[in-house]
């Protein structure tokens, strides 16, 4: 029973970080119909300039908000001045250029902080069960996603934001700078990508730190369903669980397979995700 | 005129959809626009409010220069446009459908929400519902309402009656009618439903091809057998 709930507990935490950037790219997804691979990227540059700021101020608190605001200001520059120019193309020459954009962020962030590992803290202490860092990592993803609840549902610009999302341009014939909410919903997404590499992180981080949990963050969107919010903690959830009681009952090594069995599982009983709506989509 | 429009030209690649398209639209006037399948009139419409590019020619409002605007200011101007099918949002709730319509004032007019409720009783019966649930002629009322919730000058319509039984058709004509008289607002009804269109409104322009080729007071325009029998097929 200690076993269960160790794991249980351990997979809540792990999987609030797949939750969290799983929410990253479902917000983008939501708004452009684009799956962002170059999320881990923006989170990787947050991170970076969160421990830059940590090691200069000695406040590992002041690095955290400088984390989550690059990350919002990445969010924006990258949809502003490499997505925007390319959108109207096609969807699938936006998806490449995301995955030109990972590689090229990597490579720099490799020259300008190195390629080999930097220790990057926790927030609080990680030792034990269910640590103080694994609270912090559950309940700021989940104040996180009510924060996100409450401006997408009681706020003028959550309106405004899922009207330019589900009709673009009956959205600006009622006045909504359809652009400027892409834009917003690409800095909200890259903030919270960069909790989820905040929290992601440690004890090491390098360029390419972020690859594996982008995979399960990605499986997590997936099977929660591209378009729901709702859908990428669930799915955040879900993997993080499975993977936990996989690793735990069956050996670590099974881990991998276990998130590939529950995405086989899952789109093979709901194709479009848990908690997709297929129907909005056809619009 | 309150609203002016002098040799509007568009056109989608090499093929021009307005060629020198004038007309005027006098203040509270209810007035059609009318022409067949491809003549231009969603076009014109378009144009007008800056969802299409013009390719020459200027849209006057007032007197303002609407041209250069994009969609989302020309609707700030006073000029709104309740699209082909009527644009609702079926992910949104009735009222935030109606909300978004007024959401670029700065500050939040709650009269003009319960001016709308009035004007649209089943609206008011479903606030809170998705707005997915409405029937036709429902969202076509609410397409109307949003619109109305911007407190427009000048009220455009793409084919409000696309798809809707003819006696809902007629309740949304006299409806608009109402509301001009009531509320001073001017209408312009882009339709291909000629006949019942000029039996409401109070003049008319006919379009072919991209060009207007009749204009004059819809009883006029009824009573023309050459136009009505060349360009409104009845």
């Amino acid at each position: 029973m200690t076993t269960f709930l160790n794991l249980t507990l351990n997979g809540l935490a792990t999987g609030a970080v797949y939750a969290a950037l799983a929410l990253s790219l479902v917000i983008i997804y939501q708004a452009t119909r684009l799956v962002n691979f170059a999320q881990p990227a923006l989170a990787l540059v947050a991170v970076y300039i969160a421990y830059t700021v940590s090691q200069m101020t000695g406040s590992y608190w002041i690095g955290f908000v400088a984390g989550l605001l690059s990350g919002l200001v990445a969010g924006a520059l990258v949809e502003r001045v490499v997505i925007r120019p390319i959108a109207k193309s096609s969807e699938l020459n936006a998806i490449i250029v995301t995955l030109g954009l990972l590689l090229i962020v990597q490579g720099g962030v490799g020259m300008i902080w190195g390629n080999r590992q930097h220790g990057f803290p926790y927030a609080f202490d990680y030792v034990g069960r269910f640590s103080p860092a694994d609270v912090f990592a559950v309940a700021s993803v989940a104040v996180t996603a009510l924060l996100l609840f409450g401006l997408y549902q009681f706020t003028p610009l959550g309106l405004r934001m899922r009207a330019a999302a589900f009709r673009p341009e009956a959205a600006r014939l009622s006045g909504v700078k359809v652009g400027l909410m892409l834009t917003a919903g690409w800095a909200i997404a890259s903030l919270i990508g960069a909790l989820a590499g905040m929290l992601a992180g440690p004890p090491f981080i390098s360029p390419n730190a972020f690859d594996g949990v982008f995979v399960y963050g990605i499986t997590a969107a997936v099977i929660g369903g591209l378009d729901n919010p709702f859908g990428a903690v669930l799915g955040g959830v879900l993997i993080g669980l499975g993977m936990s009681y996989v690793s735990g009952y069956a050996g670590p090594e099974l881990a991998t397979l276990a998130a590939l069995a529950i995405v086989v599982l899952v789109l093979s009983v709901r194709p479009d995700g848990i908690l997709s709506r297929p129907a909005a989509r056809k619009v | 005129m309150i609203l002016e429009v002098q040799n509007l030209n568009a056109s989608y690649g090499a093929v021009r959809a307005l060629k020198d398209v004038s007309l005027g639209v006098a203040e509270k006037g209810f007035c059609a626009v009318l022409g067949a399948n491809g003549a231009g009139k969603t076009t014109l419409l378009r144009t007008l409010t800056g969802l299409h590019r013009a390719a020459g020619g200027r849209v006057l409002l007032e007197g303002e220069d609407l041209t250069r605007l994009p969609a989302e200011r020309v609707v700030t101007r006073g000029l709104a446009h309740v699209p082909e099918g009527g644009g609702v949002i079926t992910e949104l709730t009735v009222e935030e459908n109606l909300r978004l319509g007024g959401l670029w004032r700065r500050r939040r007019d709650r009269v003009a929400l319960d001016e709308v409720l009035d004007l649209f009783p089943p609206l008011a019966q479903r606030i809170s519902k998705s707005a997915s649930t409405l029937s036709g002629g429902e969202r076509q009322m609410l397409a109307i309402g949003r619109a109305l919730m911007s407190r427009p000058k000048v009220l455009l319509l793409d084919e409000p009656s696309l798809g809707l039984a003819p006696l809902v058709t007629r309740q949304i004509f006299d409806l608009l009618r109402e509301l001009r008289s009531s509320t001073g607002l001017t209408v312009v009804l882009v339709e291909q439903n000629a006949n019942g269109a000029l039996a409401v409104t109070d003049s008319g322009f006919v379009l072919n091809q991209g060009s207007v080729v009749a204009s004059g007071p819809s009883a006029e325009l009824l009573s023309d057998d050459r136009t009505r029998h060349a360009y409104l097929g009845f």
